[in-house]
């Protein structure tokens, strides 16, 4: 069967559809890493967003469940250049993904990279093009979406009993690897959902703001949340939890044009003068400061790619420590948070 | 932190002739560390004995020795230059295992020098199997289980299959692997022989597992990036040097390829590789995912060229840069120029590379893959897909007719192969049985789109459908299905690159179509590596390159050689990363619309595209296509060489083996068989009877050509301008005509001619220049018979395989005066020295590969089957004759004993040649018939018997050299049945390395420099060149 991916302004790529039928609307992005696609798509970070391999080949390896980094596929869409099954195509039906293959996807990168990302539908089977332009510019944009209500939990629950120290995450749309890295550095891992109170966190050895989708600066009542926090417990903030964290400390957001969103982004950490290779994956960002407590910058646009906050106890990481796909050169970070927690409780 | 002010003067080591191993990624490699030292104002002393390289070029280096690569040679220079430091990490493993060396004896503490980019215990660790065992160990991985075995004693007990591994041998040379003990017995004796210190390595086979290799580069910040995954499709067992690679990795899931990042990034930690570039290699069970920690090499590799081309991240020049005190954020990345280093490159696209094979060179030698590498050359091929990179690299390798090779064709996939490639190649083979069963007529524009996006070639496509290509290729476009290009930008397209460098797919978008104002010329390559068309072709390539952009042009370079440095990004002002065949050269001009198209540089590949070429209307620069089938074409060479009353060697065709035995009597024995329009004498054969003749295969049609036994042969390099004719070398062979003039040895200025023959040969060659009608470069090979008679063997209108040499030599740009000719320039215009003899004596030798195809007589012939070539000069010939030898691996023995077997019909030639050794005080050895002869001659000689001689206890010849008896051997053959006594002595000698000497001639020449070289301080390219060029 055929199938199209419409832009806001009119672009069209075309391709064949592997993945489920219907129609997805979203925000159209790209993300560079090779390899993971099942981790992308299952990523809570890729909600509403209809995302673009630009692997050239994708599905190579099949899949497996425990590669899953959330409970459902979040991604609505995937757009690749070629695509590989059954195991792969068929777990897009099965999950409800719409997806093209044989799409011209540097095109789209470029396209995207220099018009900044775009809302955009993705029609499995024939539609009309005009009709499916007009729907993706009837969306609202990601600027200014909160989407963390959609994919939080509803209930806290233990997901891990027994530990070296209590840690509370605070699941804006967290992910498994997270979850897995805090199991590995010895914690006891209790996930809440993104509205919980400060007090109820307070009682933890150490908090974890969690990676998630959308615009941060809608946030405000998380960003509350935080700062009727800070101070009272360990605070590591990532991905989108480190820029509610960064609201929450006074530094500024922004949307940036096409977004980070690959496994190959150097952050130079100030502290050393070392450069992590990081995963990275996120629209929005802190901006550059020259502040002290800024501790990570990113090597690409001098984005804010870390913060910390000694004296609130409070850190956070623009980027994605656990990986998950992606290299684990910042691995340690995380297990170093925990050492701190638990020298500190 | 900035680059280190402590040092001044950096030398680098370059990894000296190709051979099978060591190509010319090194060349590339060296080439651009010269460029970012040079660029930040460092001193530069480059040594290589190789001719053939940019590197080794005048301009490249503030000084460059071509001196034989060897502890004396280096460290003459040393002493000469007093470099501050050694960067010993770019030339191969020549280059680090002489740091080795020159570190361990004290020569760099006594000259005060600091090795750079790898430390002496680095190279050990890496390199030392047990230090580097210890040193996997200790970051919780493993190496396969294994013992150092320095004394054949120590295999007792050990299980197989293992594979046997010497420690410091090049390629993994001497290794293999052993399923019973009787087979480990016997690899472990040729391993201990092979290692230079005695030591190999006896391990766990991991055969059938996958394997992989990580590019990684680290900073002194011990900041590390991974530049590029690469998975064999041939599983482990097979070198990886010969199996089929692709890049990225295509078969692991993000968890099992990190954990692979991870355990590389453990390794160079722990084996201290503080700055530069490093190859590691893993074996990785398919099924339990086990990790085995193959090899490291703390160096820029093979792998790590390819890894550079397949990224566009210059490992080498990141490497040199770290080397000087760089870190990998304070670099930046070329092709972004807004990226830093520490960016790992991400691939959109696919990249294969295909070994390329030579065995057909080699009658008689073992054609299966194992763990030491066999391939001369590669290819590689960039592609939206799997498919369209593999069949790109695939059909860029240009095989022969009648070559038989590993994956021949698509229905040749080795066992093991992992089951995604499988599904891959079926999903093409397919698509050809479906074309097969339809008509071309019947296919529309999304069917030419898929079965182009499958990789398919119009040739494929015309194969599989039984029609002409052409009509293919006409259909296709009917349906306007186009290839489009691509950029390669490191980053998939996240960050603006205003990259050159690009590749061809298909149903995309057009991407930076060019556009700048200056007309364009576009010179295509050589193609992959093999013998007979080498690296002096890209060398060719690359002043042409840089020729023409000095003249105004835009440089359009075209090649899929990832070994070269005509494919390095930085040469050229748009790079394409594609096949050498019609349809991609094609399109390239069609994007391209270039002034003219080059093919005089690539060897023979571009030729068999000139057709095509004019017949799309695009102008070819200089030599016109027809110039080159009139010296090609036997009947039309042979009236024009009668036209000018030249004479030539009596010659005829043959269709068929009876007709070629009518010819050979008709001309009269001895005959030089050969089949038309071939490079580097493929096949050729010189008989001497009738049934000899008729067992020569006939494949379409042979030339059978009068051989003239005991001729001289001469080469010359000359330039024309259609009318004038500038001499730039008359050089002569130290073998006789009938030795391929790729093996022989060759002497500038030519030693033998008197001053009437050299005046008769420059005639020769302005009446060929003239009514060939050449603009640009000619070759012309000659002979003199014993009478005293001018033959014209061949003349080549185009770029020669001597060409580098004769540039460096004699400082005379050829290229570039080629270059400017062909753009309209008279010889007169050039400003050339005038036409003479230079005045240092300079000596290219061949090396050759026998020693990896055990099996294969070893014996020089018609066809050729050198893989790279040496030069020395000096200002005697003697001296630069035995400098060449030792720069080729073969010194030539001062004392000691010689053992000669010379075939009846020269024994009396070889009389003088044993009284000359005889004087120098060697003791001489011959078999029985040789021995009467020198001893009828009143010298004194030991008789030894022949092994089909052998009797009880007495010595044989072959226990003479096998015990090391013996310092140098004299055989020349007496038939070509392989498993003769002679073949049982070159083998011998071969495996235990002593020289042996196949030619009267050679001999001859040899026993001159034995006798007459004198020691002689290195002088450096630019001082030569400086002296010969200044005016006399």
């Amino acid at each position: 069967m055929k199938g199209f991916l419409a832009l806001e302004d009119g672009t069209v790529f075309r391709g064949d559809s592997v993945g489920a039928e219907g129609l997805a609307c979203g925000e159209a992005v790209f993300t560079t890493g090779m390899a993971g696609y099942q981790e992308a798509v299952t990523d809570p970070s890729f909600a509403e967003q209809l995302v673009c391999f630009t692997a050239p080949m994708v599905g190579n390896y099949g899949v497996a469940d425990e590669r899953s980094e959330s409970r459902k596929a979040h991604a609505k869409a995937v757009l690749m250049r070629e695509a590989r099954g059954p195991a792969w195509t068929d777990w897009l039906q099965e999950h409800g993904v719409v997806a093209l293959t044989g799409i011209d996807t540097r095109s789209l990168v470029l396209k995207l990279r220099d018009a900044g990302a775009m809302r955009a539908v993705v029609v499995s089977g024939s539609g009309s093009v005009e009709e499916a332009v007009a729907t993706a510019s009837a969306q609202p944009s990601m600027a200014g979406r909160a989407l963390v209500e959609a994919v939080s939990t509803d209930a806290p629950y233990r997901y891990a009993e027994e530990g070296r120290a209590s840690i509370a995450v605070v699941d804006y749309g967290v992910k498994r690897s997270v979850l897995h890295r805090l199991v590995a550095a010895g914690a006891q891992v209790t996930v809440y959902p993104h509205d919980v109170d400060a007090d109820e966190l307070a009682g933890y050895d150490g908090v974890l703001l969690s990676p998630g989708p959308g615009d941060p600066s809608p946030l405000q009542q998380q960003t509350a949340i935080v700062r009727d926090l800070l101070g009272r417990t360990s605070v590591l903030g990532i991905c989108l939890g480190h820029q509610v964290l960064a609201m929450a400390t006074g530094h500024e957001t922004f949307k940036l044009p096409f977004g980070h969103r690959g496994a190959n982004h150097p952050v130079l950490q100030r502290s050393d003068g070392r450069v992590l290779v990081t995963s990275q994956n996120h629209g929005f960002a802190v901006r550059a400061t020259d502040a002290t407590e800024a501790t990570h910058v990113s090597l690409y646009d001098d984005t804010v790619e870390g913060l910390d906050f000694p004296d609130l106890r409070a850190r956070s990481l623009q980027f994605h420590p656990e990986a998950g796909p992606g290299p684990h050169d910042a691995w340690p970070l995380i297990e170093q948070w925990v050492d701190e927690v638990v020298a500190g409780a | 932190m900035p680059k280190r002010t402590d040092i001044n003067t950096i030398c680098l080591i370059g990894s000296g002739p190709i051979v099978i191993g060591q190509a010319a990624e090194f060349d590339y490699a060296g080439c651009q560390a010269l460029k970012v030292l040079r660029e930040d104002g460092y001193r530069t002393i480059v040594i290589n004995s190789n001719p053939a390289t940019i590197m080794t070029d005048p301009g490249f280096a503030d000084r460059t020795y071509l001196e034989p690569l060897d502890l004396e040679g280096v460290a003459d220079v040393l002493r000469r230059e007093r470099p501050d430091a050694l960067l010993p990490t770019l030339g191969g493993q020549t280059a680090l295992n002489l740091a080795r060396e020159l570190a361990e004896s004290g020569i760099l503490e006594e000259l005060g020098i600091e090795l750079i980019g790898a430390k002496l215990d680095v190279i050990n660790r890496a390199e030392d199997r047990q230090l580097f065992k210890d040193a996997v160990e200790s970051c919780n991985l493993h190496v396969p289980n294994s013992i150092i075995v320095t004394d054949i004693a120590q295999i007792e007990g050990v299980a197989t299959p293992a594979v046997v591994r010497p420690a410091f041998t090049l390629g993994g040379h001497g290794g293999g692997f052993a399923n019973n003990r009787d087979e480990l017995h016997a690899q472990v004796e040729i391993g201990l022989r092979e290692s230079p210190i005695g030591q190999v390595l006896v391990e766990e086979s991991v055969r059938g597992w996958d394997e992989f290799e990580l590019e990684v580069v680290r900073d002194r910040l011990d900041n590390v990036v991974i530049v590029c995954s690469i998975e064999n499709l041939d599983p482990m067992g097979v070198h990886t040097g010969d199996s089929v690679t692709v890049a990225p990795q295509m078969t692991l899931p993000d968890e099992a390829y990190q954990e692979l990042r991870d355990a590389a990034a453990a390794v160079v930690r722990a084996v201290g590789v503080d700055t530069g570039g490093s190859n590691i290699q893993f074996a990785r069970d398919r099924v339990s995912g086990d990790i085995r920690v193959i090899e490291m090499n703390p160096r820029v590799s093979r792998s790590s060229a390819l890894a550079s081309k397949a990224t566009g991240y210059p490992i080498a020049k990141v490497a040199a840069k770290l080397a000087v005190g760089y870190t990998l954020d304070e670099i930046p990345n070329d092709l972004t120029g807004t990226t830093p280093a520490s960016f790992e490159p991400t691939l959109d696209y696919v990249v294969v590379k295909f070994p390329r094979f030579a065995f057909e060179k080699f009658p008689g030698a073992d054609r299966t893959l194992g763990t030491q590498m066999k391939s001369v050359g590669e290819t590689m091929g960039i592609g939206r897909t799997f498919g369209e990179a593999f069949l790109k690299a695939m059909r860029s390798r240009e095989l022969d007719p009648g070559a038989a090779t590993p994956w021949q064709t698509l229905a040749d996939v080795p066992e093991g192969v992992h089951p995604f490639f499988e599904e891959e190649i079926w999903r093409i083979q397919e698509a050809l049985l479906d074309i097969a069963g339809s008509s071309i007529d019947d296919l529309v524009a999304d069917d030419w789109l898929r079965l182009k996006r499958l990789g398919l070639s119009d040739a494929d496509i015309a194969d599989a459908a039984d029609v002409p290509e052409a009509a293919v290729r006409a259909r296709r476009r009917d349906c306007g299905v186009r290839p489009v290009f691509r950029r390669v930008d490191s980053c998939a397209a996240e960050v603006e690159a205003a990259s050159n460098y690009f590749y061809s797919t298909w149903g995309e978008t057009d991407e930076a179509p060019p556009t700048g104002h200056r007309p364009r010329v576009v010179i295509l390559g050589s193609g992959p590596n093999r013998i007979g068309q080498g690296v002096e072709f890209d060398y060719c390539c690359v002043h042409a390159v840089a020729t023409f952009r000095e003249l105004g042009y835009e440089a359009v370079m075209v090649n899929c050689n990832p070994e070269t440095v005509s494919t390095d990004y930085d040469t050229s002002d748009r790079l394409y990363f594609e096949p050498l065949d019609a349809e991609s050269v094609l399109a390239i001009c069609d994007r391209e619309r270039p002034a003219g198209v080059v093919i005089q540089f690539g060897g023979q590949t571009p030729l068999k595209l000139a057709r095509a070429i004019e017949n799309a209307g695009y102008t070819i620069l200089g030599t016109q296509y027809d110039a080159v089938d009139l010296a090609e074409d036997r009947e039309r060479f042979g009236g024009l060489l009668r036209a000018h009353d030249l004479r030539s060697p009596a010659w005829g065709m043959a269709g068929t083996s009876e007709d070629a035995v009518r010819v050979a009597n008709e001309i009269g024995y001895p005959v030089l068989i050969r089949p038309s329009y071939v490079l580097g004498g493929r096949a050729m054969r010189v008989c001497y009877t009738d049934e000899e003749v008729s067992e020569v295969p006939v494949l379409d049609r042979v030339l059978v050509d009068r051989f003239l036994e005991n001729a001289v042969e001469v080469d010359v390099d000359a330039l024309c301008d259609g009318t004038d004719v500038y001499i730039g070398a008359v050089m002569q062979h130290v073998e006789e005509a009938g030795v391929h003039s790729g093996d022989s040895a060759c002497v500038l200025p030519a030693p033998g001619l008197t001053p009437a023959q050299t005046e008769e040969i420059q005639r020769t060659v302005r009446v060929l220049g003239r009514s060939l009608g050449v603009v640009g470069l000619l070759n012309v090979q000659l002979a003199i018979t014993p009478d005293g008679g001018l033959y014209v063997l061949e003349a080549n209108p185009r770029a020669s395989r001597t060409v580098p040499f004769v540039s460096k030599a004699t400082g005379i740009p050829l290229v570039a005066s080629a270059c400017r000719l062909s753009t309209g320039a008279r010889i007169s215009d050039l400003g050339l020295q005038k036409e003479r003899p230079p005045k240092q004596w300079s000596v290219k030798a061949a090396v050759l590969p026998f020693a990896r195809f055990p099996g294969s007589d070893p014996v020089l012939g018609p066809e050729m089957r050198a893989t790279g070539e040496v030069m020395a000069s000096a200002a005697d010939l003697p001296t630069a004759l035995a400098k060449a030898e030792r720069a080729a691996g073969r010194a030539l023995p001062s004392s000691g004993a010689v053992f000669l077997s010379i075939r009846p019909a020269e024994q009396k030639s070889a009389v003088p040649i044993a009284a000359t050794l005889l004087g120098l005080g060697f003791k001489l050895f011959a078999t029985e018939g040789t021995a009467g002869t020198l001893a009828g001659a009143g010298l004194e000689v030991e008789a030894v018997r022949k092994l089909s001689e052998a009797d009880g206890d007495e010595l044989t010849v072959i226990d003479l050299i096998r015990r090391g008896r013996c310092d140098l051997v004299i055989n020349t053959p007496e038939g070509r049945n392989a498993r003769s006594d002679g073949y049982a002595i070159r083998e011998a000698a071969l495996s235990r390395r002593v020289p042996c000497i196949t030619t009267m001639a050679g001999a001859a020449t040899a026993v001159h420099a034995i006798a007459n070289a004198r020691a002689e301080q290195a002088v450096s390219l630019q001082e030569r060149i400086d002296a010969e060029t200044r005016t006399a």
